[in-house]
């Protein structure tokens, strides 16, 4: 089956496509269409007065981006950078970002009745960024909503997010 | 004004065809019962921008046909006069006989002047046939005027000039080697410089100017054309010309020597390994001569920066590949060594092309103002004075090409309705001669053009009744700043009388249009009796920007080179705790404040001692500061790219740049550091 095929009948369905991602123990999957590619971890040239997990920028074939380390964010697993260190760049809200996972598992095709509500619990990931779960051999998938989460003022990516922290504080 | 317009003239010419293009464009579509009432004002602009660049370089013949065109779109434009099917023809004509001219200028084709006479009275004829055939005065349309005359002419002659500038001539940031180049252009020229004051060695300031120039000119130049160069560097007192005699020629002038040692004696390291970069032939933004027609190609911006950014890839890769040979033995790679050497030089070439494309100073449109400015001042009967400060400022090209036409509307605007007739300014207490000043420097991330006058401000009543008037919502309540906001209003002139200087209201919507269409933002600032100030801060897009690496810890650094003052190692003996965080520095008399780039930045592992580090001296916008830093690692040429495009604004920087090696370094801005610094 062509990659065009099979998009034609994902979309009938209404199922879509996922990245699944492991942060310490838990997988999380996110939506395939805002991943622009993955690569290994690379040194970065930190930015001073940042929060721990903001490691700095890297440049991406002439374009600067900003990497994150999901793993110090949300604190899950071990903050260590070796050769299997995996940093996924999305591209969202017209931004192009690299985020630091444990590792990067598989492609999911899940249909909406594949997934359930997220019920309020403590996972690692604020439930408010949790769209919803989803279950692939027996596994349980957190669904992310990336947009929402790369554009929360807590991770201090954006000037707008800037400003509304200044509010609060 | 001695300056030559005519290396502008190409760029007038593509703009007119352009705008001429535009024009039958829109007239061929046009549906004459019901037109568009932004198509009528795109074609007016299209004209005004005609006759605005037609007065300026000096083709007055073209300046009347499109005046005559524009006086009857007007009337078009606000309705006066219904749009017919006849004159849509006429108005073709029109544009055909104006390309005739601009052909005739251009190539020296030969141009009909019974068809352009034959255009302007059917022009007049449907003006005067309207209602109100008193709103624009013809000019004498059928009498074209004949080519300038030629400029008077007098015996060649031999004179001595002797400048000898104040001390504080380079920290006015004068520089003489542009005045050295344009006296050359006059004639046989030859410069001696002499130490003029002798001081010890100790306490020397290489700030101070002690030099003196001594010059012989062979010219058929008059001493006023001389004094003329001199404008705005030397006072009445400072310069000294005589004419000489024709023994004395060959007994006095001096042996040529060379001016360059003598002439950077004075000034700043880092400022003059800047400057010289800038002046070598053929660095950025310097234009061969543009002669021949189709001498340039119009290539749109979106391909140029695809073509730098594959351009950093290439360095970026080069550098990889040296990065791996060196590990190779040296003797039996001996082939791919010298490839590679091939290769670097190559890629070097090929990006200071590629840079060139864009980056070019912003004098290429200032230089078009002294004409300008003199010449309106004349014809309105005023004395005004140019000033112009950070001509060097570099801007990308797509912008100094948009700049042009909403500047060229400042300045009108400034000299026709901002400065006061000499006897309006005596009478308020000021000096007869108003100042217009254009300004441009790169702050931070931006460049800031600015254009400012020392004339009457803007007047708070006319423009509230003008926009009553015109039908725009006002009240009496609004601020200053709103009240400012009407004037970029399509279509609103305060000016009582329409002159062909200005004052049919396109000016400031159409500089309002061209700067948002560049991503910059227009701020106006007046007040009554002071004069006004229009300042267009522009994003920084692209730029290059000659700089210094160091090192701090194990981060690298840019400094903009035009921000250092001079990098020293100071003795423990110069350092003064001040406070218990505070340090100064000891600088030839002056104390200078240090602030630490791995505290401001938070690196670990920088030197901690000042006498173990390097103290660069920076200008945060006329403050001094010292910097400490490691290490300095060298000079380059960066390019500027934007942090905020995926993150935001990192405080302290003016953005980031690609390394060699790929890695990515940041870009310091010495004003926002010592904001940062002060705020820690």
């Amino acid at each position: 089956m062509s990659m065009d095929e099979q998009t034609i009948m994902t979309a009938e369905s209404g199922a879509r496509e996922y990245l699944t991602f492991t942060l310490g123990r838990e997988e999380y999957a996110m939506d395939i269409l805002k991943v622009q590619e993955i690569r290994g971890y690379d040194s970065v040239t930190q930015i001073a007065n940042t929060p721990d997990f903001m490691k700095g920028v890297i440049n991406l074939r002439g374009v600067i981006v900003p990497i994150i380390d999901m793993r110090i964010k949300f604190n899950l697993g071990n903050a260590v950078y070796d050769e299997f260190t995996v940093v996924i760049i999305i591209n969202v809200l017209g931004r192009v970002i690299g985020m630091v996972v444990d590792g990067v598992s598989d492609v999911v095709t899940l249909s909406p009745g594949q997934i359930r509500p997220a019920p309020e619990f403590g996972s690692g990931i604020n439930a408010e960024y949790i769209t919803g779960i989803g279950t692939v051999n027996e596994q349980m998938l957190i669904l992310t909503d990336i947009e929402r989460l790369i554009g929360s003022a807590d991770m201090q990516l954006t000037a707008a997010a800037d400003n509304r922290l200044d509010l609060a504080a | 004004m001695t300056i030559d317009l005519s290396q502008f003239y190409q760029v007038f010419f593509d703009e007119s065809s352009e705008h001429l293009a535009e024009m039958e464009r829109i007239f061929l579509a046009i549906d004459p019962a019901n037109p568009d009432d932004e198509d009528l004002n795109a074609v007016f602009r299209a004209a005004h921008s005609i006759k605005g660049g037609a007065g300026t370089f000096g083709f007055p013949d073209m300046a009347v046909v499109t005046h005559t065109l524009e006086t009857l779109l007007d009337k078009v434009r606000h309705h006066e006069l219904a749009l017919t099917p006849e004159m849509v023809d006429i108005f073709l004509q029109a544009g055909d006989a104006i390309s005739m001219q601009l052909a005739g200028h251009r190539d020296g084709s030969r141009v009909d002047q019974q068809v352009v006479e034959r255009v302007c009275e059917r022009l007049q004829a449907i003006a005067a046939n309207s209602t109100a055939p008193s709103a624009a005065a013809p000019m004498q349309a059928a009498t074209p005027a004949p080519a300038e005359p030629p400029p008077e002419t007098s015996p060649i002659t031999t004179y001595r000039i002797v400048f000898t500038p104040p001390a504080d001539l380079y920290n006015r940031m004068v520089r003489m080697e542009p005045i050295f180049d344009e006296l050359k252009t006059m004639g046989e020229f030859t410069v001696t410089g002499r130490i003029e004051t002798q001081q010890e060695f100790d306490g020397y300031d290489p700030t101070r100017c002690r030099m003196a120039w001594e010059m012989t000119l062979t010219t058929e130049r008059t001493v006023e054309d001389i004094r003329e160069v001199f404008m705005f560097v030397a006072d009445e007192e400072e310069l000294f010309i005589e004419k000489q005699s024709p023994e004395a020629r060959h007994t006095a002038a001096p042996p040529p020597q060379p001016s360059d040692s003598a002439a950077g004696n004075g000034s700043v390291m880092g400022r003059r390994m800047y400057d010289r970069n800038e002046a070598a032939p053929g660095a950025y933004g310097r234009r061969a001569g543009e002669t021949a027609e189709a001498s340039s190609i119009r290539v749109g911006v979106a391909k140029v920066d695809q073509l730098i950014n594959q351009m950093g890839e290439l360095v970026i890769t080069q550098a990889m590949l040296a990065q791996c040979a060196q590990q190779l033995d040296p003797v039996q790679h001996e082939h791919l060594h010298r490839a590679l050497s091939l290769l670097e030089r190559n890629t070097r070439d090929l990006q200071e092309s590629v840079m060139s494309i864009r980056m070019m100073p912003i004098n290429f449109i200032f230089s078009r103002f002294p004409r300008l400015v003199h010449d309106l001042a004349e014809k309105l009967g005023k004395q005004v004075e140019l000033k112009l400060v950070g001509e060097t400022t570099e801007l990308d090209k797509g912008l100094v090409e948009k700049l042009a036409d909403p500047l060229t509307h400042l300045v009108r605007n400034s000299l026709d309705h901002g400065i006061e007739s000499p006897e309006v300014r005596i009478a308020a207490g000021k000096s007869p001669q108003g100042t217009i000043t254009l300004k441009a420097a790169q702050q931070g991330g931006r460049v800031v053009v600015e254009v400012a006058d020392d004339g009457a401000g803007l007047n708070r009543e006319r423009i509230l009744a003008k926009a009553a008037q015109n039908g725009l919502p006002v009240s009496d309540s609004m601020s200053d700043e709103e009240v400012w906001q009407l004037i970029f209003a399509p279509g609103f002139s305060t000016a009582e009388q329409v002159t062909d200087v200005s004052g049919r209201g396109v000016g400031m919507d159409v500089v309002l249009r061209n700067v948002h269409a560049m991503g910059g933002r227009v701020n106006l600032f007046s007040s009554p009796g002071t004069g006004s100030r229009v300042v267009i801060s522009l994003p920084l897009t692209l730029a290059i920007l000659d700089g210094l690496s160091v090192r701090v810890g194990s981060e690298t650094f840019i400094m903009p080179l035009n921000s250092i003052i001079e990098s020293l190692q100071p003795l423990p003996s110069d350092l003064n705790e001040v406070g218990r965080k505070n340090t100064t520095v000891h600088v030839r008399g002056e104390y200078i404040p240090l602030m630490r780039l791995d505290d401001i930045f938070s690196i670990a592992g920088a030197a901690r001692r000042p006498e173990e580090a390097v103290v660069m001296l920076v200008d945060a916008e006329g403050e001094r500061v010292a910097l400490l830093v490691d290490e300095l690692l060298g000079q380059h040429q960066v390019v500027i790219k934007s942090i905020e495009t995926n993150y935001r604004k990192v405080d302290g920087t003016a953005g980031a740049t690609i390394l060699g090696n790929g890695q990515v370094a940041l870009i310091l801005d010495a004003v926002d550091m010592v904001r940062l610094w002060r705020t820690h």
